[in-house]
């Protein structure tokens, strides 16, 4: 099914612009034209059809689930909903506030805010195009995991003590006497004509964000593909040696970007011998957290709390990159 | 005249929102006054928990994403 776009690379990169197969130009560019039209093609029909078929779920609705649900359970549920659920990142403090004066546990809110951008479809729709079907699921299931400690941990920790005061009395308080459950004003059953509009806005809102990151990571990754030797990989970043994988998570975690730009990158880089699991630390780093969001999220929550939860992420994903390191 | 509010932290969809609130108003005719509710507490005494969300004359409309032309007409109509 995607040879079309070996072709369509073939054509291009030698027929059309007349460049050897075995340069490294040649090379390069053939792995440019494959991969950015594969991966916008996908991401265009895959985004429509995942929107199509969640246009009905939105937060508020997510909200109402969670709440009173069993702890045990609410773990799973909100790293669940985190990957599933769309929202714009500019709305993860509003959620927030929402979910903690829904008396819906910290932990659980956790678990849904560190899952949702680690899983998300434009991840998963680039990670299954570059890196495969299996490693891709092993994606899901670490990002799923990492989502439901966190929230074990925290609550384990008391949390809420180092929430923001408003926001703390908000979560003592009785929830009847506080934030009046908004019904969601959207229709309760939705059309399929609904459902088309709500897919055709949110995937050209998506491809619009994204499109050029995909451009420059395909590009670092054709670049790397094409001239940078395996040699030398080797000699300097595939020894795997323990302290790389901290380190790896450690610059990646100011980084803003999300996974259209890194994950092109990773597959060139563990093609040429870089070791998965360090790789994959420096993709979970960039993609969890940024400083940006970190400053906004300041607005609810104590240093405790943001310091904690960094220190937990630094720690989880050393430890998975460390166990691929040890078991691939 | 309708008060219309606009609940978000001022990230680009909020914008986008209240210009287009503005400019269907415009269309149809109607005076607004569009009052964009920026602080969390206010945010979140409305129960507003995905921005960007349109109230009318207080009561929230609309949350979670920047309203349609159509949506739009159909709070204010």
């Amino acid at each position: 099914m995607f040879e079309i776009f070996a072709k369509l690379a073939d054509w291009l990169a030698y027929s059309v612009m007349g460049f050897t197969p075995e340069s490294a130009i040649g090379i390069g560019v053939h792995f440019f034209i494959e991969d950015t039209s594969k991966i916008l093609v996908l991401l265009v029909c895959l985004i429509y059809v995942i929107s199509y078929l969640r246009a009905s779920l939105s937060v508020e609705k997510v909200r109402d689930y969670l709440q009173g649900k069993h702890r045990g359970v609410g773990y799973f549920l909100g790293s669940l909903f985190g990957a599933i659920t769309p929202f714009c990142s500019c709305s993860s403090i509003p959620l927030f506030m929402g979910f903690v004066s829904a008396r819906i546990p910290i932990g659980v809110t956790i678990a849904f805010l560190i899952t949702s951008p680690l899983i998300n479809e434009v991840v998963v729709i680039m990670l299954g195009s570059i890196l495969g079907l299996k490693f891709t699921l092993m994606y899901i299931t670490i990002g799923m995991l990492l989502g439901v400690f966190a929230g074990v941990i925290l609550d384990m920790l008391k949390a809420h003590r180092w929430l923001q005061p408003f926001l703390a009395q908000a979560y003592q308080q009785d929830q009847t006497a506080n934030a009046p459950a908004t019904s969601t004003p959207e229709a309760i059953a939705i059309s399929h004509q609904e459902r088309h509009r709500f897919a055709v806005t949110e995937t050209s809102a998506i491809v619009s964000r994204i499109w050029k990151w995909v451009i420059i990571g395909v590009g670092l990754g054709a670049f790397i593909h094409g001239f940078v030797p395996a040699q030398w990989f080797e000699e300097n970043l595939a020894n795997g040696q323990w302290w790389t994988v901290p380190l790896a998570t450690l610059s990646a975690i100011p980084i803003y970007t999300n996974a259209s730009g890194v994950v092109p990158i990773m597959g060139s880089l563990i093609e040429k011998g870089m070791p998965l699991g360090t790789t994959l630390a420096f993709c979970m780093g960039a993609v969890a957290v940024s400083l940006p969001e970190f400053m906004m999220l300041k607005q609810v929550m104590q240093y405790r709390l943001l310091a904690t939860i960094a220190g937990y992420l630094l720690v989880a994903i050393s430890i998975t990159g460390w166990l691929f390191n040890a078991f691939y | 005249m309708k008060n219309v509010q606009v609940y978000g932290s001022g990230c680009k969809n909020c914008t986008v929102t209240a210009e287009r609130i503005e400019q269907v108003a415009k269309e149809l005719g109607q005076e607004v006054v569009i009052e964009k509710v920026t602080s969390l507490e206010a945010i979140m005494a409305a129960g507003v928990i995905s921005t960007p969300g349109v109230g009318v004359d207080g009561v929230v409309k609309h949350t979670g994403s920047v309203p349609s032309v159509e949506q739009i007409r159909d709070l204010l109509g």
